[in-house]
């Protein structure tokens, strides 16, 4: 028995390994990297000692400048003190230049010399930055789960709001929600009766009919993206031909705004619509719909009560499909939408990459994982009703 | 049991592909990373091709999009796929102080006297000076812009105009467009009330703007008569003027350049070969071919001044190019990209 179980087991070991090592533990170190602090504190240890004992008001006393003096001097990883001049740079903007110019200015002058950090740059003289270097120290920091929400610990350590002029990841969010509910709706209404089409069909013109669905998908990003700016531009296809047939005048803005976001990625996620409510609709019994007729039932009638609940599972889930897919996209919103079309990836991108600010990234990453990750539970529930009792 | 065995069996098969499969990567070919489209073509073709075929051995080539949290993860994650990168200025600042490059061996290259000052560092060797700059069409523009003044006045030059978006580059041609002399920019930025008389100069065109993200989109705005006016990199705009025979036109004065450079990542493999290879890419024999492809400028001094007159007057070297432009300043932005980057974006959702 224990032996039947441990082979067993063994064969799903790769499977567990696999989920372990792509899915739990990136997820883990994301929520993790957000929350860490401590690259301060390894970088300056004579500092953490001294600063611990300020209270923070004014200037720190001469003590903490001569640990801070002390810790510049010293030998350290370089790698360690990047990863310290990135994490306070992020809080206070200017440690990125100051911190290198400081240990510089230092080493040049000589182990003996007592020189004044003020006058190795004015900076020093900004309580602002001694704060932040205070706030750095502790191994775990809420300050990126702040961030990402436009919070921050004001200079009395209580939570506050940031500036109006730099409150834009919760702007941000919910127009990544929008936008996704948007390309939803957008995705049920086309997809519902095109599958309902597909269905009905059958042979090729089914076939056909699927693939023309599928291959947006199969396309490349770039290629796609210039199709939809051939078509949509002021001097595109679809605006010259509605000008030539004396339609319009002057010619509509398709695209750099909300309407071309819209478009590119409903034309790209309609697959993830229209193959579960297919898949739902083709179990029907065929003979339904004619004995719903027979009952006296009229075409909307048979549509609305028997149909459309019978393919609700499928709607349900490719809204759930669609939408959860959305929330991810940057660059078709970043190459086709406006000024007021950005997504909350192309913020988390900008961090992950960009600046190598991974709490950020992760911070970030964390407030758009809770409600997908809600969603997907909502998910799991709706695919898991058998089809009929919904 | 015999299955069980088999198990086992069949784990340790698993087990030794994956050994033999890290085992190759150890023995991986030297990897050069650069920027990809036309620029990386003549790169393949004066460099990557011919010192492949002097070594002996062959020159994998991979493109990227930038960002010096790409390099930090891949050194971070201890032995970097990549060898040799072309890094921008800020990169390259960013990557030199938090130790994830190898120290440059500036005696394979000849000496540092050898190379333009910007483009001397402990841990990089310029690769090609660049320039941000004001382009358009002029068989669509009659009269032609001469100005950022210009690009903002949207009564004589009705249309469209589109920037990159972001923060770098757009404050900095709006000062000048408010009226600061170029080489006041960046102490204009510094000082109090220098960022907010940016912003407000924006304020000014924000509904006249499409922002742009790919170097490639300014070159189809523009061709499709989609804006009047773009930012847009050098080497591109000349490069589409001799493809497709366009007509596009640039504006030298306020425009901003920067040198990219190669760099080597920490605990690269190959880093002698890396090595051999920047050498080799810096040589003025190599280099000087380069502006025959791409309007680029080049670091290397005896490079430089062995580029025909005709395509030298293309290059944001050029002593005509270079008056009333200007040189990125590395440190405000490293310093400022975050906060700025957030209020940016804060004021383009507004």
């Amino acid at each position: 028995m224990t032996i039947a179980r441990l082979k067993a087991s063994l064969l799903v070991l790769p499977l567990i390994v696999f989920l372990g090592l792509f899915f739990i533990w990136p997820l883990w170190m994301m929520i993790a990297t957000s929350v860490q602090g401590g690259t301060v504190r390894l970088a300056f240890p004579a500092t953490a000692v001294a600063i611990a004992q300020w209270n923070g008001d004014g200037l720190p006393s001469p003590d903490v400048q001569a640990a801070l003096i002390q810790d510049l001097r010293a030998e350290v990883v370089q790698e360690v003190f990047g990863d310290a001049v990135r994490s306070l740079n992020s809080q206070q903007a200017g440690f990125r230049t100051l911190l290198p110019r400081t240990m510089t200015a230092l080493r040049n002058a000589g182990a003996d010399a007592t020189p004044k950090l003020e006058r190795i740059d004015p900076r020093w003289s900004q309580p602002s930055f001694w704060l932040a270097l205070k706030r750095g120290m502790p191994a775990y920091t809420d300050a990126n789960l702040l961030a990402a929400v436009d919070l921050k610990r004001g200079d009395d350590g209580t939570i506050a709001h940031v500036a109006p002029d730099m409150a834009v990841n919760r702007a941000i969010m919910l127009r990544t929600f929008i936008i996704a509910a948007q390309v939803t709706l957008a995705c049920a209404a086309i997809g519902l009766p095109f599958a309902m089409l597909a269905a009905s069909l059958g042979g090729w013109k089914r076939n056909f009919l699927l693939l023309a669905v599928l291959l947006p998908l199969w396309t490349s990003l770039l290629v796609r993206t210039a199709a939809w700016m051939i078509l949509l531009q002021d001097q595109g296809l679809i605006n010259q031909i509605l000008k030539a047939l004396g339609l319009i005048d002057a010619s509509l803005p398709l695209i750099y705004n909300r309407t071309g976001v819209l478009i590119a990625m409903t034309h790209v996620l309609l697959p993830f619509m229209v193959l579960p409510i297919y898949a739902s609709l083709i179990a029907i019994p065929r003979n339904l719909m004619p004995a719903a007729a027979a009952l006296g039932a009229r075409p909307w009638q048979a549509f609305r009560h028997v149909l459309l609940p019978l393919a609700m599972p499928g709607l349900l889930s490719g809204s759930l499909l669609v939408f959860m897919v959305a929330l991810g996209y940057y660059i078709t919103p970043a190459l086709t939408g406006g000024a007021g079309d950005q997504m909350i990836s192309s913020v988390i991108a900008f961090y992950a990459t960009g600046t190598a600010n991974w709490g950020m990234a992760g911070a970030l990453g964390l407030f758009l994982l809770v409600p997908t990750t809600l969603l997907y539970i909502v998910y799991g529930r709706l695919s898991r009703t058998p089809l009929g009792q919904a | 049991m015999a299955s069980f065995k088999q198990v086992i069996g069949s784990a340790g098969l698993a087990a030794g592909l994956v050994l033999s499969a890290l085992g190759a990567a150890s023995a991986r070919d030297l990897t050069v990373v650069s920027w990809g489209g036309n620029y990386q073509d003549a790169q393949r073709k004066i460099y990557f091709k011919p010192f492949a075929e002097k070594t002996g051995k062959p020159v994998l080539d991979e493109s990227w999009d930038g960002g010096v949290g790409v390099v930090q993860a891949k050194v971070k994650a201890g032995v970097p796929n990549w060898d040799a990168v072309q890094v921008e200025a800020d990169e390259l600042a960013i990557g030199c102080a938090d130790g994830i490059y190898e120290k440059i061996d500036w005696a394979k290259l000849g000496g540092k006297d050898k190379f333009l000052d910007s483009a001397v560092s402990d841990c990089g060797v310029g690769a090609i000076v660049w320039s941000t700059m004001l382009s358009y069409d002029s068989d669509k523009l009659k009269t032609a812009p001469t100005s950022w003044a210009d690009f903002w006045d949207t009564k004589k030059f009705p249309g469209k105009r589109a920037l990159r978006r972001g923060p770098k580059y757009a404050l900095e041609f709006a000062l000048m467009a408010d009226g600061v002399a170029a080489k006041d920019v960046y102490a204009t930025l510094r000082a109090a009330g220098g960022i907010d008389r940016a912003f407000k100069k924006l304020d000014e065109i924000k509904g006249d703007m499409i922002w742009w993200e790919s170097g490639a989109q300014p070159l189809q705005l523009l061709k499709s008569g989609q804006v009047v006016m773009t930012s847009a990199y050098n080497g591109r705009i000349t490069g589409i003027n001799k493809t497709e025979g366009t007509k596009f036109k640039t504006v030298w004065p306020g425009s901003i350049y920067a040198v990219d450079s190669w760099v080597i990542l920490k605990g690269s493999p190959n880093k002698d070969a890396a090595m051999d290879f920047i050498a080799f890419a810096s040589l003025p024999e190599n280099q000087s071919k380069l502006p025959q492809d791409i309007a680029y400028g080049l670091p290397n001094k005896a490079a430089a001044a062995a580029v025909p007159a005709d395509l030298a007057a293309d290059l944001p070297t050029s002593p005509a190019n270079l008056s009333g432009a200007i040189s990125i300043d590395i440190d405000f932005w490293n310093d400022n990209i975050e906060d700025l980057t957030k209020r940016f974006n804060a004021w383009l959702g507004k």
